[in-house]
């Protein structure tokens, strides 16, 4: 991030906001960012945006769903929805072949993850605010969180943290909410689709930030 | 046997990764992500990506947030307190934080028969 994205970002929320206010879901793979950006889509579009699957790595490019108008206690908001691939360190084909893939389609996945999480990084200097999806199941004391956490807040984007799959008996929030003190955390279950109207009000919060 | 080969800092962005690393001045955000974009675009049949972390000296209470907030105090600051830990995944399986240590655990070599 350079000197002038700072003050790009400055100076737009001094003289007044962006036409298309560039909403983000980020995050590690499998932690539910499609199934957000598809619940999302589907309460306000009544269409899905994503294909979601339990195999790491199904978003393996970035998903633009443009002008979504979320409605709330009288309040409008419109933004374009910017699903992006997991961000990994690591991506070894032969994990894929555990999902009973043939060798080819794993490599090929593999290929195309790599590039994903590329494209993902590039994409974090056009955004205005940020949904970070972590699975509230998993312990969220990873170096890939704190690194992504750590890029937003340092191109000074505000950042909604959601710890999703709060419907799994494993599920732990507060783990969440201890780790990131500084960031609003709200747990739902874009699966089941628990917890959203209270998701949709931090929403707005985020924005007007 | 763990070896780990020290480098300083201003050599980082020169790195071959070919084996355990330990980066005197802990990377920022930034430089790590553009570390992992850069290992990325370099993953094939042999290299699968890498292991990393990074902590700082005087951080007695390693919550997350006080590691984001360093590592942009030290991107700003051009300041480097800390280090990194960096390994290929072939070799590092997981690094792991406590307040008090960093556990490094690495893939056992096959024995040969």
């Amino acid at each position: 991030m350079g000197l002038g994205s700072l003050f790009g970002r400055f100076f737009t929320g001094l003289f007044g906001k962006k036409k298309n206010l560039r909403l983000g879901i980020y995050g590690p793979p499998n932690a539910g960012k499609s199934s957000l950006a598809n619940r999302i889509s589907k309460d306000w579009l009544g269409e899905e945006i994503s294909k979601v699957s339990h195999i790491p790595h199904e978003t393996r490019e970035v998903i633009v769903k443009e002008k979504i108008t979320v409605k709330s206690k009288g309040k409008e908001l419109t933004f374009n929805l910017v699903d992006t691939p997991g961000i990994a360190t690591k991506i070894d084909y032969e994990d894929f072949i555990k999902f009973k893939m043939n060798a080819k389609e794993a490599k090929e996945r593999a290929k195309e993850a790599t590039k994903g999480v590329i494209d993902a990084i590039k994409w974090l200097d056009n955004m205005d605010c940020v949904l970070v999806v972590l699975d509230a199941t998993i312990n969220p004391y990873s170096q890939v969180n704190i690194t992504i956490i750590g890029n937003l807040a340092a191109r000074n984007i505000p950042v909604l943290i959601v710890a999703n799959k709060i419907d799994l008996k494993k599920s732990d929030v507060k783990r969440i909410e201890a780790a990131f003190p500084q960031y609003p955390t709200i747990g739902i279950s874009a699966d089941k689709g628990t917890n959203l109207e209270a998701f949709y009000d931090e929403l707005f919060k985020l924005v007007k930030q | 046997m763990l070896t780990l080969q020290y480098i300083p800092h201003h050599e980082f962005s020169h790195l071959v990764l070919e084996d355990k690393l330990l980066i005197e001045g802990r990377l920022d955000p930034i430089e790590e992500s553009e570390l992992i974009k850069r290992t990325m675009s370099e993953i094939n049949k042999n290299f699968s990506g890498i292991e990393i972390a990074s902590i700082d000296y005087d951080l007695k209470k390693q919550e997350l947030w006080d590691h984001i907030r360093k590592g942009i105090a030290n991107l700003l600051l051009k300041r480097r307190s800390g280090l990194t830990i960096v390994g290929p995944a072939s070799i590092v399986r997981e690094i792991k934080k406590d307040p008090n240590k960093i556990e490094l655990l690495t893939m056992e070599k096959k024995k040969k028969r």
